[in-house]
């Protein structure tokens, strides 16, 4: 289809940016595998290390706690079982896993399967109607047995509302019991500062995709003396952590994206600020009903290219297919399981209700986003609404 | 326009042509459940994560946009709920002309309309065109053996305006020859002939499991008709049909050696009553709830409207026979839900269940459909008479 499509959508996957694409280019045509001894082998081990290194410097950590993967659903599935199975292993009385209600479900589900399988005791901390952890609920619920807990899990910032999390009182709080600390920092770590060893975490996920870089690969940040059972078993590669040959291409593009991610990310942030303002205010403007959710759009504790609102009486999948007819692309933000919209678990857990979980949108500006994307996503929105709210009252009349 | 894909290769073929015919065509999938697996497992019927798939697929093919509309709460409201009721009070219901009615060509219709489209477009067999009198006609299609028109025959003129059926005018086996050619992969998809949301095609079974409390009785004795003698027992009115011959488990042959069929079934008593084959002949029957498609047949002060003539025929249940009949519409001209259906059956019918429906045709023309709700049984002497003839 030939059109210049408004992309709104840069929190699902935003384009490979310039650097990324170059770094991969040099490393497509070449031959080696990381793990052989010979020449060619060597080379391509260098690439993957001195990403690592990068990596590791954009981070704030060791290149020895880069652990590469496929991306950040493995990691965080890596981070979640394999530090649950792993600190069960070592007491079996460490059974309950801490996990935020509004993480994301590679983490979400990993800690359900845990529990569906008998190995964990889960239990889900409450959100503030912005979509904020309840740092008093987690007090209370380290305080209560802080022996038995194996993990808390809370997200940087979240992917649908982009609520930041208030992870410094985390940290602390678990420090104090000892217990560790996972965080998806996949949605944060080009817009906010993210360091792995300032904060005290333990297990930190980032991906390319969202960065810049390419689809396909990821890391998971873990501390040396977190342990860890591994996922997938086979060369022993990554510390005999995560087995498998290693992309150098991905790797190397993912460097390359994150460390200009990380350099540039003071001007994006105020890029994606203004352009955030721009869009919050013409919606505003175009359709008054229309409801920001979580924090206020000029606050710290949004991230700032995510603008997630609700518009009462409408569906938001109508609004999406309206908006895609009208070459805007943006995500209702919810997951989509078996190609059935389900009412979003964070919006859920926010405190909304189903039909106004479901009248939600989410658009996500980035790198190439322009005050003239904005302007056309406005103007496209106010009759987007107009026509599904008729749609609504046409089905319930 | 909307083009309402089910995954199968009929859908697939009439979105394909209506995009070819120059309409800007979105594919949508109806997600009838939100836990496909509750409803059905298996490749086939509507409801499951591979027919979503495969829908996508076509439209990718046929170069469209596709979307998933959640209709799961509508369809259950609407038509699995009816079909436990409709079981539970003894009927046998028929949810694919309900979904029809209710959902595809309403929920479906209505959302589609205010959001802009101006029609939808499905895989049925059967034929739209516009009558002398401006209004749009429903026909049967052209191959007799797919004809769906019998569960179209719930759609009104508001309803027929707003769709496209653009298989109408083509054999099945063509239809899969153009798939082929268009490079649509469900070509050699089977058809779906089960009820999209009972797995397995195990109606009794799924119906124990869901009634639950709502089941009028958990057993109750089967009878002889003619003597009153129990001959067995059941577990569930709602597992019988009138014609039903299978799955009776009668300890005993009838005298005569013949088998025996389910001839009436007592909800509220939770008596099943079998008989011989020819006790199931009707010869008139009655139908509330009409729905016509175009003209509507209304009674007058004067009296009864009445349809009849050569070409006049019923349906009675879908791909079942015609029979030639005479049809009368009483009730209250100015009250349409007093409308009461009257079909007099020149040509009898056998095995006959109140919650079915009547569609009426003339020629290839549908009139219009209503709900069975009692039949009159041919009388025992004129049976021994046909079966004499």
């Amino acid at each position: 289809m030939s059109r210049a499509a408004v992309y709104l959508d840069h929190a699902a996957t935003t384009p490979l940016s310039a650097v990324a694409l170059e770094a991969m280019t040099a490393q497509l045509t070449q031959v080696g595998n990381a793990s052989s001894l010979h020449a060619s082998g060597r080379r391509a081990r260098r690439v993957v290390e001195e990403s690592r290194e990068s990596i590791a410097a954009s981070l704030g950590c060791r290149p020895g706690e880069v652990v590469l993967t496929s991306g950040g659903t493995e990691a965080d599935n890596l981070a979640v079982k394999g530090a649950h199975r792993a600190r069960v292993a070592a007491d079996p009385q460490r059974r309950r896993l801490l996990v935020s209600a509004i993480e994301h479900h590679a983490v979400l589900d990993a800690a359900e399967h845990l529990a569906a399988t008998g190995e964990a005791d889960l239990e889900l901390l409450p959100v503030d109607h912005d979509g904020r952890l309840d740092v008093g609920a987690l007090r209370d619920a380290l305080e209560r047995e802080p022996g038995t807990v194996s993990l808390v899990s809370v997200m940087w910032a979240n992917n649908e509302v982009g609520t930041v999390q208030p992870l410094e009182a985390v940290t602390a709080l678990c420090a104090e019991h000892g217990v560790p600390v996972h965080s998806d920092a996949v949605q944060a770590v080009a817009s906010l500062p993210v360091d792995f060893a300032a904060l005290g975490l333990d297990a930190l996920v980032v991906t390319g995709h969202k960065v810049g870089g390419p689809l396909g690969v990821g890391a998971l940040v873990s501390r040396r003396d977190l342990p860890l059972t591994p996922l997938l078993h086979g060369g022993g590669q990554e510390r005999d952590v995560r087995s498998g040959t290693l992309d150098t291409p991905a790797v190397a593009g993912f460097a390359a994206a994150l460390a200009a991610a990380v350099a540039e990310r003071e001007a994006h942030a105020a890029h994606l600020r203004a352009l955030s303002a721009r869009l919050v205010a013409g919606v505003r403007r175009a359709v008054p009903q229309a409801v920001l959710n979580g924090p206020a759009a000029d606050s710290a504790e949004r991230l700032p290219g995510v603008v997630h609102l609700s518009f009462p009486g409408c569906q938001g999948d109508s609004l999406l297919m309206l908006l895609d007819a009208a070459a805007v692309e943006c995500s209702t933000g919810s997951a989509c399981s078996a190609g059935v919209p389900q009412p979003s678990h964070v919006l859920l857990a926010m405190g909304r209700d189903e039909a106004s979980a479901k009248s939600s949108l989410r658009l996500s500006l980035g790198r190439t986003s322009t005050e003239a994307d904005v302007d056309a996503a406005v103007a496209a929105l106010g009759p987007a609404v107009e026509r599904a709210l008729r749609a609504t009252r046409r089905v319930a009349g | 326009m909307l083009a309402a894909m089910s995954g199968g290769v009929d859908s697939a073929v009439a979105a394909a042509r209506a995009a070819e015919a120059g309409h800007d065509v979105t594919g949508i999938h109806l997600a009838l459940s939100r836990n496909p697996a509750s409803y059905r497992s298996g490749a086939r019927g509507c409801c499951t994560i591979e027919d979503s798939n495969d829908a996508r697929r076509a439209a990718d093919v046929i170069g469209i946009p596709f979307y998933v509309w959640d209709l799961s709460a509508e369809f259950h409201a609407e038509v699995v709920e009816d079909f436990m009721d409709s079981y539970a009070a003894g009927l046998t219901p028929n949810p694919c002309l309900r979904c029809n009615e209710r959902i595809k060509f309403a929920a479906v219709l209505d959302r589609a309309l205010a959001l802009g489209f101006d029609a939808v477009a499905t895989g049925h067999y059967a034929v739209l065109r516009e009558g002398e009198d401006g209004l749009v006609q429903l026909h049967r299609s052209a191959d007799a053996g797919k004809d769906q028109s019998y569960v179209l025959g719930v759609l009104d003129q508001s309803q027929l305006r707003h769709s496209l059926f653009p298989l109408g005018d083509t054999p099945k086996p063509l239809v899969r020859e153009e798939a082929a050619r268009r490079g649509l992969l469900v070509a050699d998809k089977p058809d779906s002939h089960d009820i999209c949301f009972v797995a397995d095609g195990d109606n009794a079974g799924w119906l124990r499991e869901k009634l639950g409390d709502r089941a009028p009785n958990t057993e109750g004795p089967i009878v002889d008709d003619a003597t009153g003698e129990e001959l067995g027992r059941h577990e569930g009115t709602y597992a019988y049909t009138i014609g039903q011959r299978r799955g009776l488990r009668l300890g005993r042959p009838a005298p005569d050696g013949k088998p025996r069929f389910v001839l009436d079934i007592e909800p509220v008593s939770g008596t099943v009553r079998v008989g011989p084959r020819e006790r199931l002949a009707v010869e008139a029957l009655t139908a509330d709830r009409p729905r016509w498609c175009d003209a509507p047949l209304r009674p007058t002060a004067a009296g009864p409207a009445v349809l009849e003539g050569e070409d006049v025929t019923v349906q009675l249940r879908a791909h079942g026979a015609e029979h030639r009949a005479r049809v009368l519409v009483t009730g209250d001209p100015e009250d349409p839900t007093s409308h009461v259906v009257e079909v007099e059956l020149l040509e009898h019918a056998s095995g006959i269940a109140p919650g079915q429906a009547v569609v009426v045709y003339a020629g290839t023309r549908v009139v219009g459909s209503a709900t069975i709700t009692s039949t009159r049984r041919v009388t025992a002497a004129e049976t021994s008479k046909e079966a004499g003839a």
